[in-house]
Parts: C-alpha cells; structure tokens; sequence
C-alpha cells in the first residue's frame, strides 16, 4: 500500500523508509514559527529548562501579531521578549512589526516564501495547518513543545491518517474557498477529522490560486485535524518561484494511498454560507439568516486578511457604503500596500470601513475591535466559539469576505448575490 | 502515580479552549493568574468550586480550538490534578501531556455528577466512582504519553532522554 504525502514526510524526517498511520515518530524539524502569545511562553521555558543556543538559528521564523501594535504593557513585554532571544540567538527569520515587512505568521510564511512542499513545520500556533495547501505537512504545537524543539530540533509526531475530500466541477459566482471549508466542516463536525490529515482535492481545488488554498486548509483544524494537504502542482510551483530560490522538491500522494475516508462533493451544489455561533460546525445557508442586525462586520485573519479576500470585498464594498460597523485588516504589510496600489484601502474608506494595520487583533477578541454585551459580528475568521471575540453575550457569525462585504453594506446578514 | 481520588465537576462536549481561558489572558503563562480565570468562558463560577486535586470530567472533544498552553495550565492553576473525557482534540491531550495532567479517555460524563467522589487506578485502568458504587474503564494510554507523563512532562521527559 502506498504511501501519503503526510506518510512520506514523516517518513523522511524521522529518517525510516516506510511510516504507518498510528505510528510514533521522532521528527526532525525542517521550520518552527513562534509569535508573541505562545513564543514569549516557549522561550521562557526555553531559558529556564535549557538554555544555551538553539538547535538552528536559521530554522525559527519569529513573528509579532497577536497583540501587536502593543495593545497593553504585557503585550509589551512579550514582544521584548521575542526581541532578545532574536538577538541572543541571532535569529534569520524575524518579523518585526512596524519595521518593514511584518504581518499575521499564516500569511507571511507562504507570501515570503518560507515554506516549501515537503517540509515538516511545526508552529506554536493551531492554525500552522494552513502550510498544508503548500504541501508541505505542518501542524499546530503548545509552548513546552516549542521549547522542546528549540533546543532538540525534534518533536515526537504521531503518524496520522488522510482523509480526502474531493471537490468537483466549477464553483459558482460568489461562492469561496471559504464556503468550501464551512461545508465540510458544517457536514463532519467539529471532530469530524479528529487526529486526520485532511486532503483537498479536485477541479474546484485546482482552479484556485495558492491564496484561496490556504483557506481550507487553515480551518482544517476546526475540524479536529493535525493538517490540511494540497497536493503541489504547477500552480503552488509558481507561487512559490516568485518568492524563493531554494530548490522546489514537491512530494506526492502515492496511487494507491488508503484514504480513512472519500468524500465526493459537487462544486455547483455550493452557496454562501455561515456558521452561527457557537460553533464552526453550526452551518447554514446565508439566505437563512438574512435580516439578522449584525453590529460589527470584520474582514481580516490568517483566514480572510489576504489580497485575494480583499479584492472580493472590494468587489462589493465599491461605491456603496457600510451600515455596520466595519473593520478591515491586511493580513500582511504586503498585503496592505497591493491592496493601496490597487485602489482598495480607497474604496473600503470610501465605504466608512476602519482599516488598520496587520494584526490578528479582533479575531481572538484581543484588540482593535472586541465586541460587548450583546453584540453580534459577521467575520471572516475560523472560530465563533462563546465569548471568542470579546463578551461571553456576544455572538460571532463565520463567513467569506464576500458574505461578510455584502452583509456590512446592508447592515445585516445578507448573502452577496441579494446585496443592493 | 498508582492511583488517585477526586471530586468530580462535570461538563458536556467541545468544550473548547477559548472557554477554558478566554483570548485576553493569553498574554500571561503564570499557572497562578490563569488558574483564577479558568473556564471563564463557560462556568464563572468554577474557580470558586475547584480543590486542589479535584477531577474534571468531560465529553468529545474536550479542549478544540486553540493550541493555548494556557489552557490546561489554567485548569492546573485551578486545582485540577486530572482530566477525563470520551476523547480530546490533539492539541489539548498533547499539551495537557506535557504538562503531567493525565489526558484519561474514558466515557463517563453521562455517568457521574458533580461532586462525586473517583479513585482512579492507573495500573488497573479502573476508575471507581465511591459515590455511587460504580466501577468505570479507562482506555490505557499510548506508550509515548505514558512515558511523558511517568516522567513528570515533555521538558523532563526530554531531559532524562539526553541525558541532562
């Protein structure tokens, strides 16, 4: 029996010709990502168990997003605390924000290139599952791992199973990559992949740009799962030659893979979708919900922060104006300087949109937009859980930025095919 | 660790990490300031409720979402010495792991109440409830996260390994 993408990986960086799903092993660690809210923790730990120098300088991406601009004096120290160990260890990859290129870690990492098909990357972050639409098999870690693979270069991993998902045909207007993932999600549930790596695949799949890939992907641990795959193909190649000279070796599924489950999903039967709190699963239609006040409306995230969700939100933001309260963040600092040169930012101003500065910010009800008593937000962001963007009487609505454009303009939940 | 008793605080399923420690505290990691806010999200109450060494007994999927250390460290903060659920999200069971927080999976949610009293037998997988006279199994755990927790965690789990 052949093996998976996520097989063959495990299987190279634990140095063994053949791994199983279910097997324990010892993974060399080709890329780790920490940000402020759990590399601050790690590196702690780090000094205090360990330390010394770390296992590879060159091996660390450091990233500030959380709660950055500093929102407080303790997001103050954290991000001091990244300071000095890039310092200290003389760290390659380090992201200051405010200083130049800087953004969300699940945007920056594929829009600067850092991470290549075949990888094994581990992150201090749930979402590092995103790399999957990359090829590359990365997942999600807590910060004692972190600490650990800091000074050990290593984690132990179980192998896990694949299941595919195939996406056939042609998805119609207005429809996402983020409506994919809602239905998926809405159809096995919140633990529906529990411990899986799940594969994207089919027409709909490779009709995306690598951008829109990267969303299904990132909300694959919504789901349970340790990762979401894409298998590389010309498309994911090109990307990332415009953004690195490493040498590009894609790893593919074998023929004869056995999947712990197929499904087989009809691109046409898609609309857009939303998932009512108080959780991702908790899908339906958004033609169900229309009329609903919402309060606020929010377009950014590692999930809904790219170039590509901004363009759609421009498609439908131009020359109208929001009845909601509206705030849009770039996921990048990149990004945020296509969508000026593109005419974005001015045509979310003109709409009365807040733009700010890239930050993950209200999407984990940090800062630049927490939500009070009451309160209802349409986001394109992956959780909606109780309380996840501010007070526990809030209530947050998942959707694609189209949906959540087209429901900032009329004030209410609104599918973007109804907006007026 | 052979064997251990609780009392037990109940709850139900995808109890996730943004109830067991809310995103505004995640700027912290000290076990004492989350221990005073763990599950905020879902039972203000709990931290006024908790013992040390008390048990929390749970559903599916305890711990979904986010990759938080923060949040077993709150329940550990709080007083909790073990968790038991029908099953975890992975991140959670790892973390709650490499912390020395036993990850049991057994499914007794529908089967106790808050309050009663567990004796749970590590050796014998057996978990008995002395309130209400019943005997419950547990699932034995993984080799790998035996190993950790038998060491008291992933850092001196990693450091007997290297020999440090």
């Amino acid at each position: 029996m052949g093996m998976s993408i996520s097989q063959k990986i495990l299987a190279r960086v634990s140095r063994k010709k053949k791994v199983e799903p279910g097997e324990v092993v010892d993974a060399k660690v080709d890329l780790l990502m920490i940000h402020e809210i759990t590399g601050a923790p790690a590196i702690r730990i780090f000094e205090k168990e360990f330390g010394g120098l770390v296992w590879d300088p060159n091996k660390i991406v450091v990233v500030e997003d959380h709660s950055v601009p500093c929102k407080d004096e303790r997001a103050a120290e954290n991000i001091a605390t990244l300071e000095k160990f890039v310092e200290k260890q003389k760290i390659t990859h380090y992201y200051p924000y405010g200083k130049g290129q800087y953004g969300i870690c699940h945007a920056l990492l594929p829009e600067e290139g850092l991470v290549l098909p075949g990888m094994l990357v581990l992150g201090g972050d749930s979402h590092t599952c995103t790399y999957g639409a990359l090829g590359a098999f990365s997942s999600g870690v807590g910060h004692s791992e972190v600490a650990n693979i800091m000074y050990t270069g290593e984690l132990w991993l179980r192998v896990p199973e694949t299941s595919k998902f195939i996406i056939n045909g042609k998805l119609p207007p207005y429809v996402t990559a983020k409506d994919v993932i809602l239905k998926i999600i809405g159809d096995i549930g919140v633990d529906g992949a529990t411990y899986q790596a799940m594969e994207f695949s089919g027409p709909v799949i490779r009709e995306m740009e690598v951008n829109e890939r990267l969303v299904p992907s990132n909300m694959s641990v919504e789901a349970g799962a340790k990762t979401g795959i894409v298998e590389p193909d010309s498309k994911n190649i090109s990307y990332l030659r415009a953004r690195t000279n490493e040498e590009i070796d894609p790893v593919m599924n074998d023929p004869d893979v056995e999947y712990v489950d197929v499904r087989d999903y009809s691109g046409e039967m898609f609309e857009p979708l939303v998932a009512k709190p108080p959780l991702p699963s908790n899908v339906v239609p958004a033609r169900e919900l229309e009329g609903l006040l919402m309060d606020q409306a929010f377009i950014g995230s590692c999930t809904g922060g790219r170039i590509t969700d901004l363009r759609m939100a421009a498609q439908i933001l131009k020359g109208r104006k929001v009845k909601t309260r509206t705030i849009i963040i770039p996921a990048t600092l990149k990004t945020y300087t296509q969508a000026l040169k593109g005419g974005l930012i001015e045509i979310f101003t003109r709409a009365g949109a807040a733009v700010g500065s890239p930050t993950c910010g209200p999407c984990l009800g940090g800062h630049m937009g927490v939500l009070g008593d009451y309160k209802k937000c349409i986001s394109a962001t992956n959780r909606n859980f109780v309380g996840r963007m501010g007070s526990k009487k809030s209530e947050v609505y998942l959707a694609s930025p189209p949906t959540v454009a087209a429901s900032a303009v009329m004030g209410y939940i609104c599918d973007p095919r109804d907006v007026k | 660790m052979k064997t251990l008793r609780g009392r037990v605080h109940v709850y139900g399923d995808d109890i996730n990490t943004d109830v067991i420690i809310p995103g505004k505290y995640l700027d912290y990691d000290d076990p004492e300031y989350l221990g005073r806010h763990a599950m905020e999200g879902i039972d203000p109450e709990f931290v006024k409720k908790v013992r040390k060494g008390d048990i929390l007994v749970a559903g599916r999927n305890f711990g979904c979402g986010s990759s938080r250390e923060q949040a077993p460290v709150a329940l550990k903060g709080a007083g909790i010495s073990v968790i038991i659920a029908k099953f975890y999200a992975r991140i959670f069971y790892r973390n709650a792991t490499n912390i020395a927080i036993p990850p049991i999976e057994a499914d007794i949610a529908d089967r106790v109440s808050t309050g009663d009293e567990l004796e749970i037998n590590f050796e014998t997988a057996e978990i008995r409830n002395l309130t209400k006279d019943e005997v419950y199994r547990m699932k034995a755990f993984p080799e790998r996260i035996k190993a950790i927790i038998e060491a008291g965690g992933l850092i001196p789990y990693t450091k007997q390994r290297k020999g440090i």
